[in-house]
């Protein structure tokens, strides 16, 4: 169990650094995502089960979307097109895919080890973070749905000026 | 039961937390900035979780919730924020908005 570990933290690791030290966008982002899923998979491994699917639904999903939109809208905006000409080529996606194909192996081993023997993980399932959500921490739910309320306003707001700027 | 040592779950997070610190301070990409924001806040969602897992607490869980949650809230705006920027500037280059007016 450890050494899995070991391996997830090391493809954490590895793919954050190589994220945050790419010249595209893009490149980053596919790092990026990798470097959640292993984070996922570590939370998969330490028996918080879901933690690990919220991280890859919430994180891995919406935010890199999120992100992936805004990209796509600035190099809309962009004058040189000179880039899709060698449009993700062969060595750019090759590392993401290792990486992230590491990762499934570990899953995969870990599903097969589970069936078989039972779960082999301390878990705290997702009922007892319920109990402790909607029980001890009540007020964080509301103010957290208070701020997601204004982040959406905020954002709202913010992208709605643009629309009208454009149209003038 | 649980086969990960605290130590080097919260060591994990905090190579994590520094990577993403060094991103921040040697980018100057706004987009760039932002993803090292949300490695940062991942890195200590997951000092929660591996702190949470080590008593076999739900809190760390909830906490990673609500730093979810306030993750998602803050890309928001961020990225509407960098959406104006590049409107009205441009650029996507942190310095070159350095400087304030009125």
């Amino acid at each position: 169990m450890s050494a899995m570990f070991y391996m997830a933290a090391f493809v954490a690791v590895l793919s954050t650094g190589l994220a945050i030290t790419r010249a595209h966008a893009v490149h980053a982002l596919l790092y990026l995502i990798v470097s959640l899923l292993a984070v996922a998979m570590i939370f998969l491994l330490l028996g918080a089960p879901l933690a690990a699917a919220l991280e890859v639904i919430i994180y891995a999903g919406a935010i890199m979307v999120l992100f992936v939109f805004v990209i796509m809208m600035l190099d809309n905006g962009r004058k040189d097109t000179s880039r899709n000409h060698q449009h993700l080529p062969i060595r750019m996606w090759t590392g993401p895919v290792l990486l992230s194909a590491m990762l499934f192996g570990e899953f995969l081993y870990l599903f097969a080890m589970s069936t078989s023997q039972g779960s082999p993980l301390a878990q705290v399932g997702p009922k007892d973070v319920g109990i402790a959500l909607l029980g001890t921490y009540l007020i964080g739910v509301e103010l957290a749905s208070m701020l997601l309320l204004s982040g959406l306003v905020g954002a709202y707001y913010l992208g709605r000026r643009i629309e009208q700027e454009e149209q003038e | 039961m649980n086969h990960v040592p605290l130590e080097q779950g919260l060591l994990l997070a905090g190579m994590l937390f520094v990577l993403g610190l060094a991103g921040l301070l040697a980018r100057r990409n706004m987009i760039f900035l932002l993803m090292s924001l949300e490695i940062m806040l991942n890195a200590a969602g997951l000092a929660f979780v591996v702190a949470g897992a080590k008593w076999s607490a739900p809190d760390g869980q909830v906490m990673f919730l609500f730093v979810l949650t306030m993750a998602s809230a803050e890309v928001a705006v961020g990225l509407a924020l960098i959406l104006q920027l590049y409107h009205h500037f441009h650029t996507l280059n942190a310095d070159s908005v350095s400087t304030m007016r009125g």
